[in-house]
């Protein structure tokens, strides 16, 4: 008896400082998603412009053939780039990633085309290592906080398979060795709101061009006659993978902000459970103290009585 | 007095907006002033360099821009770059410090801050 209560008061003890660890996650968690979703919100003039300068440019540039408008003609190897996070506690988070990440591949798969993974964060790159998947990039350590050098230093690895996959002419490697591919694919996790995150799978490259109606752009003020320095040909080839670049920022951006929010509503379910165990264990522990304490006044009176009796019998 | 709207947009933030009568930055191809009723222009930045902008206040704002666009339309001119700096955030001594570093593209990038800030690289 007085063994059960002792071990429910260590159960209790224990729940209760799991208790505050997942109460601090989620409160760090709460503190940095407004944050997270402010640099979301500080990214955006730039990508606003960068597209309104790259359709201004495009409408302007004579020649649509560069390589990352132009759709490849059977394409045989894409690289899908995923998102996942560093750390664990987050809930489903990674789960829903990844998962989104193995529908895309089997697509991928059934349309004869060779997929070639790409991994951002550790949880992710866990999950292909402990499969022996082959990775054929990766990259760690930022992903709650990810600046532009690292969405640039992932883009300019993707854009240099791209490039290789646009010179090469059959399933071999391209110039320098590196693997060609030629679609480039990003899934991340959406931001929608605090409470719910969708994972996106998303083609980065070739991008998709859009041809406005004629009478629609011109309604619109779009399109002044724009002067190129250099050349809008020139211009467009660098301002292509900078594009690539910002969109693997904004799906960095998002994804963190992802994280965050997933990781606040699973601690504090995790909190949750953890007072109420408290609470439903306070109450056993209540419950066999004074059992006990039942016990020992119904032994103590049986031995009076007993006392009592055998005196009475002298 | 003619005034254009002003935007130096770096990727992770805002970095000025305002009005302005008079626009300095360097292209690939050579130094291009802008002032009100420019036509419209979309131009290259060079690496590690300045974009000068006169406020209509006759103030001056300078920024050291890395990897950056320029865009001038009828409404305005936009500054877009991977990275850039007001020159009053520039630390003078970073800068330095960077100056002898192993990057070539690193050094190139403190030289422009330090030339931003106003001081000889």
């Amino acid at each position: 008896m007085a063994a059960q209560l002792r071990e429910l008061r260590q159960r209790i003890r224990a729940t209760r400082s799991i208790g505050k660890i997942t109460k601090a996650f989620e409160l760090i968690a709460t503190s940095r998603i407004g944050k997270a979703q402010a640099r979301v919100q500080a990214s955006r003039p730039y990508a606003d412009e960068i597209t309104k300068v790259l359709s201004a440019l495009a409408s302007a540039s004579s020649n649509l053939d560069s390589p990352f408008l132009v759709e490849r003609e059977n394409p045989t190897r894409v690289a899908v780039l995923v998102v996942t996070s560093d750390k664990g506690q987050c809930g489903a988070y990674n789960a829903n990633v990844l998962r989104a990440t193995e529908e895309l591949l089997s697509l991928l798969r059934g349309q004869d085309k060779d997929p070639q993974v790409y991994v951002i964060g550790r949880k992710g790159l866990a999950y292909y290592q402990f499969r022996q998947r082959p990775i054929t990039g990766r990259w760690n350590g930022f992903s709650e906080q990810p600046h532009y050098e690292h969405a640039a230093e992932v883009g300019e690895t993707l854009v240099q398979a791209f490039m290789a996959g646009a010179d090469e002419d059959g399933a071999g490697t391209g110039a320098e060795g590196v693997p060609g591919v030629d679609e480039v694919h990003i899934v991340y996790t959406q931001f929608k709101s605090m409470l719910t995150q969708t994972p996106m799978a998303k083609r980065i490259a070739p991008l998709e061009v859009e041809y406005a109606e004629e009478g629609e752009a011109t309604q619109a003020g779009l399109l002044p006659s724009y002067d190129f320095e250099p050349s809008a040909d020139a211009l467009l080839g660098a301002l292509l993978p900078k594009y690539i670049n910002t969109r693997i920022f904004a799906a960095l951006l998002e994804s963190a902000a992802s994280e965050l929010a997933s990781r606040r509503a699973a601690m504090k379910a995790a909190s949750d459970n953890a007072n109420e165990l408290v609470q439903t264990l306070t109450r056993e522990a209540n419950q066999a103290r004074q059992a006990q304490i039942t016990q020992e006044i119904s032994e103590i009176v049986g031995g009076a009585d007993a006392l009592a009796a055998t005196g009475s019998d002298d | 007095m003619a005034e254009i709207a002003v935007e130096v947009v770096a990727v992770e933030r805002r970095l000025w907006s305002g009005r302005a009568s008079f626009v300095v930055a360097q292209t690939t191809e050579g130094e291009l002033g802008i002032m009100p009723g420019h036509e419209p222009v979309l131009g290259q930045l060079v690496e590690g360099g300045i974009v000068r902008v006169t406020t209509v206040d006759g103030e001056t704002v300078t920024a050291a821009v890395h990897g950056g666009f320029l865009s001038v339309t009828g409404e305005g001119v936009s500054v877009l770059a991977e990275t850039a700096d007001l020159a009053e955030e520039i630390n003078v001594e970073e800068a330095r410090a960077a100056l002898t570093g192993e990057d070539e593209a690193e050094r190139a990038r403190a030289a422009a801050r330090l030339r931003a800030a106003g001081q000889s690289a």
